[in-house]
């Protein structure tokens, strides 16, 4: 028996996750009445594995996230409990921010950001069936028997779809240890003709601090200075916990290899394929085994409480064996788990059914965000809910959805790789996969996305008013530089500098420019620029000091729009279009890629295939 | 281009030869055989890959030609089409007879190199495969056929690949520093780096400075022959032509323009240029030779600067050397048959050679060093790599940038980032010439290569 529902709602979102509480928050605050449900109202925001939020490519994204309205770098900064900027000793692209979180504070405060949120309903339930009628989706019925109804379905599932729990050769059905698994929705989505791939991650034991002889471990302490996540943020002044190196050695290694036969991995139980940046703890062991050591680092999963998270030791062997090889860790050797590792697989869909707005081709107004496109990680789940939730609202509004281009972001990097390129393992983002990674930083994030954001709807007066305020800082400042110069009669100031024999004028922008010389320096002999915010002033600096190779990259972005811009057009004929081999007409006609630079990213597309079809567009006039 | 159609062309070259091969392209390649083509021995159908005897004959009835004729079924073909090929006799007319009966059934005479240039749209060739094939097709000398032949093989493909991989192992240890800098990777080895960039580097050079060597194959180079009036420099055309094409006579100015004469020396296809003596002529239409015999220099290959043996160097023939200094000059010392008065070279750097056009003593040695100079030692090493097309050099020369610019940045560590965008520039230029490397591929090698996951 269902019950239908007395409310219509315009969004409904499945699954409170990291892509679910974007998803919802974002479409609530564009002003679409919208339902969050999940199967579990005390696991909002949930950590399932590693307690902390950024580093490589994923700081970047939070800070994206941030810069167009999204929830994921407030939260961060409300609950970090270890800050750590990563790579500061190489150039600005490449520096991420990573922050170590109070699991449960994190997860508090996003259930209350969006207990606040207005348009918003946060309800228990678990979702059996998906309601489509001609090709659009109208609802989905839960298990408890009430039909929620609503023009638009983002569906952030997780690893809860038919989600198998392994430990050892024990397994059992859970969406995560000690919680339910959802049973029906993959059958719903199969019947609708999804493609439906299977996955597996892992996350390893959780260990008693006190069980733990720390004195024997390397203390690794947070920054000085908390640089935010969120461009908001004015500062972190909190106190920060340690986190330690733990190392295994040969006798840990052995007591792995003397285990491979009860392992689900080695025993061809476990189906499903896992991340390659993860391997467990027993792959690395059979992988590489002339490393006689693997590093770990000890997080603590909270400001109080005793769970620690021992990073890189992921693992599906049962429980006596885990508990035996960590106790020949040096610093563990009484150490006592709280909870075992294991192993889960879970139902995917694959994304190259998706459009670039992520709604998928086949139901109209369905929307897939996070582990259900096949990707991993938090900040990656994150993004995509941000985006399905924008563009289910949009939808909704009778809007184009926002597609972000490579250019302009690791959000557009990302979900253009989804779509386009087929999902062997778990996705996770790396700054080497932006082509454009020099001009795609964590610094500028608020300059590539604020305005987007603000046209969306998304992003508030304060941010707004914050943001304009330091666009008119950074011009401000720009000119200062280019105008203000340094003469040999400057004489305390040429000293300062270091400068040597100045033979005439230098303005500061030239001096900027040597590589020993830094706006910190010039601010110290031009007071006028010490009115400026650090941020705004860092943007000069970067803008300076990188200009060549900013330039460079500019015109590779230039030559990269043209084909971006060639549109391919929904009616195309693949068919009709002579001289190209079945297999990439195959693959044109699934991916159907809207443009002929998506079309040119496809696997096996050659470039003379391009150029037939960009000679077939030009005869047809659609180019 | 269209790339649909069925297309027909002679294969052979033109000119009488004792069998010409005319071939057809295009899904409607059998039926246009079936229709004028009757196999002597009865079988109903023509097998893949065979070669059957048979008649050609019109729509009347007539017999066109005795052939032999292989039909090919794609996808294993040149063009990955259906292809089929009719060896007949070498007559133009009869050639022309086949080619006229296709037509008038339907079939497009090709253009020039497009059974290659559906062979790459096909994905058969690379586009450096493909282009060195155009280039056989239009070779002119031996050397230029063989130098083809290498690149259809993949030798500058191989070479080309084997630099990339080296860039592409420093570029996946640099992109693991970058992403993963928590994980215990080796240690950021900068030197090992350096190592590989400037093998690199250096390797590059090479290739690229073969472009002209390689390009003096396959287009031919020009010489130019400067000197005073009536040095001997007709005469010396003359010699190395083996004939009379310049007119030889003693009044000085003759060569009021430029003659130019294409030989092959070696294999070389050279184009030799005779021009008017240069001289502060008073005669108004030898002075403008002079002017442009002037102009020519800058895109001559190699100049010969021709000088009177039998008289003292003068002004003139300084005025001459002058113009020679900065370019590759040969001094070429005429009529050494008689007696020797022109004093003292030891200024001069250029290599010397004493020819008797008359006798023709020392012409072989001049042979000999014109060919050296151009190819060097490199055209009998069967192994080197050698540049033939503008665009692969241009795309290297870009590379090499990338390279040097690499090179100067491996100062410190805090740039790495921007090394691996240099790396990946020097990368995607040596993607144009073979294949292209993918993130995808990239990600693949670090994560098999490192043991990656906190």
């Amino acid at each position: 028996m269902v019950n239908s529902y007395s409310k219509n709602y315009q969004v409904i979102v499945v699954g409170a996750g990291h892509a679910g509480c974007e998803a919802a928050l974002a479409s609530a605050r564009m002003g679409c009445s919208t339902l969050l449900l999940t199967i579990g109202l005390d696991t909002i925001a949930q950590m399932s594995c590693n307690p902390s939020i950024g580093g490589l490519a994923k700081g970047h994204l939070v800070h994206e996230i941030d810069a167009m309205g999204g929830e994921m770098g407030l939260n961060i900064d409300a609950t970090g409990i270890q800050f750590r900027r990563l790579n500061t000793r190489k150039g600005p692209a490449v520096r991420a921010a990573r922050a170590q979180a109070d699991r449960m504070a994190y997860s508090a405060r996003m259930k209350y950001v969006i207990e606040q949120e207005e348009l918003l309903d946060l309800k228990q339930g678990m979702v059996d069936d998906l309601l489509v009628e001609k090709g659009r989706v109208v609802g989905l019925e839960t298990r408890e028997g009430i039909g929620f109804y609503g023009e638009a379905v983002v569906l952030t599932t997780g690893t809860f779809m038919r989600g198998l729990i392994h430990i050892g050769l024990n397994n059992y059905a859970g969406g995560r240890a000690g919680e339910l698994s959802a049973e029906g929705l993959s059958g719903s989505l199969k019947r609708l003709g999804f493609r439906i791939g299977r996955l597996k991650t892992g996350t390893p034991a959780r260990l008693s601090a006190r069980s733990i002889d720390f004195s024997k471990l390397e203390r690794q302490p947070g920054d000085q200075q908390i640089k935010p996540f969120s461009f908001v943020t004015d500062k972190i002044e909190r106190e920060q916990v340690d986190c330690f190196v733990a190392e295994t050695n040969e006798k840990t290694h052995q007591i792995i290899r003397e285990s491979l036969d009860r392992s689900p991995l080695y025993s061809g139980v476990i189906e499903g394929v896992g991340p390659r940046y993860c391997p467990s703890i027993e792959d690395k062991v059979v992988r590489f085994p002339d490393k006689n050591s693997h590093q770990s680092f000890l997080e603590p999963e909270g400001m109080r409480g005793s769970e620690m998270y021992p990073s890189g030791l992921s693992t599906s062997l049962p429980p006596d064996v885990q508990l035996a090889y960590f106790r020949s860790m040096v610093g563990f050797e009484r150490v006592e788990i709280m909870r075992p590792g294991y192993a889960i697989e879970y139902d995917f869909v694959e994304p190259m059914q998706l459009r670039a707005s992520l709604e998928t081709r086949a139901v109209a107004g369905l929307f897939h965000a996070g582990q259900i496109n096949g990707t991993s990680g938090y900040e990656e789940a994150a993004g995509q809910g941000l985006l399905a939730g924008i563009n289910a609202a949009r939808r909704c509004q009778g809007r184009d959805p926002v597609i972000i281009g490579r250019d302009e972001g690791y959000l557009g990097v990302m979900v253009d790789d989804l779509v386009t390129q087929p999902t062997t393992d778990p996705y996770r983002m790396f700054t080497s996969r932006a082509e454009y990674r020099l001009l795609l930083r964590e610094d500028n994030a608020d300059q590539r996305l604020t305005e987007l954001g603000r046209k969306i709807g998304l992003v508030g007066d304060t941010r707004w008013e914050k943001y304009l305020k330091k666009q008119e800082q950074v011009v401000a400042a720009s000119q200062i530089i280019k105008n203000k110069s340094i003469t040999p009669s400057d004489r305390q100031v040429v000293e300062d500098l270091d400068l040597g024999e100045l033979k005439s004028g230098v303005s500061l922008e030239l001096l900027l420019k040597r590589p020993e010389i830094n706006i910190a320096q010039l601010e110290a002999v031009c007071p006028e620029l010490s009115e400026f915010s650090r941020q705004a002033l860092e943007q000069v600096e970067i803008a300076v000091k990188y200009e060549g190779y900013i330039k460079r990259q500019l015109e590779q972005v230039e030559r990269f729009r043209e084909q971006e811009e060639i549109k391919l057009p929904a009616d195309i004929d693949y068919m009709k279009i002579p001289s190209i081999s079945t297999e990439v007409r195959e693959k044109l006609i699934n991916i159907k890629p809207i443009s002929l630079g998506q079309a040119s990213r496809i696997q096996g597309v050659t470039p003379a295939a391009i150029a037939v079809i960009h000679i077939y567009l030009r005869k047809q006039n659609y180019a | 281009m269209n790339t649909s159609d069925t297309i027909i062309a002679p294969a052979t070259a033109p000119g009488v030869g004792g069998i010409a091969i005319v071939r057809i392209s295009g899904a409607d390649a059998l039926s246009a055989l079936l229709s004028y083509f009757r196999p002597s021995a009865a079988s109903a159908t023509l097998e893949s890959h065979r070669l059957y005897y048979g008649a050609l004959r019109d729509r009347s009835g007539c017999l066109v030609d005795e052939v032999m004729a292989v039909y090919m079924a794609a996808p294993h073909t040149y063009t990955r089409d259906d292809v089929v090929e009719i060896q007949c006799h070498g007559s133009q007319q009869v050639i022309t007879a086949i080619l006229s009966l296709y037509q008038e059934h339907g079939l497009r005479l090709a253009e020039p190199g497009e059974f290659t240039y559906r062979a790459f749209i096909s994905g058969r060739l690379d586009l450096s495969q493909a282009e060195a094939v155009s280039r056989l097709v239009h070779a002119k000398t031996d050397s230029a056929r063989k130098l083809s032949l290498e690149q259809v093989g993949g030798a500058l493909s191989r070479e080309i690949y084997s630099l990339a991989e080296s860039l592409k192992k420093s570029l996946v240890l640099i992109e693991a520093w970058i992403d993963f800098p928590e994980e215990d990777l080796p240690d950021e080895d900068l030197i090992s780096i350096a190592t590989t960039i400037e093998n690199a580097k250096s390797k590059t050079l090479t290739i690229t400075s073969s472009y002209t060597c390689g390009r003096v194959l396959t287009e031919g180079a020009s010489i130019l022959l400067l000197g005073q009036p009536n040095v001997g420099k007709s005469s010396l055309l003359n010699a190395l032509l083996g004939e009379e094409r310049a007119i030889v006579t003693e009044v000085p100015g003759t060569t009021r323009d430029f003659l130019e004469e294409g030989f092959v020396i070696d294999g070389i296809p050279l184009r030799l240029v005779d021009t008017a003596g240069l001289c502060k002529s008073g005669d108004v239409v030898e002075s403008e030779g002079v002017r442009r015999a002037e102009e020519k220099i800058p895109s001559a290959d190699l100049l010969l600067w021709v000088v009177d043996s039998t008289k003292k160097l003068d002004d003139l023939d300084l005025y001459v050397y002058n113009r020679c200094v900065g370019v590759p000059t040969f001094l070429i010392l005429t009529k050494t048959d008689l007696v020797a008065e022109f004093g003292d070279l030891s200024f001069c750097n250029f290599p010397i050679y004493q020819i008797s056009s008359k006798t023709g003593v020392g012409l072989d040695g001049l042979r000999r060093g014109i060919s050296s100079f151009f190819v060097g030692d490199q055209i009998s090493a069967p192994e080197a790599v050698m540049l033939t097309e503008r665009r692969h050099y241009e795309v290297l020369l870009f590379c090499l940038d990338c390279l040097r610019r690499a090179s100067e940045l491996l100062v410190d560590g805090s740039t790495l980032e921007l090394l691996a965008f240099e790396i990946r520039e020097a990368l995607d230029c040596l993607g144009k010439i073979s294949g292209e490397t993918s993130t995808e591929s990239l990600l693949d090698d670090i994560f098999s290569g490192f043991c990656i996951g906190k």
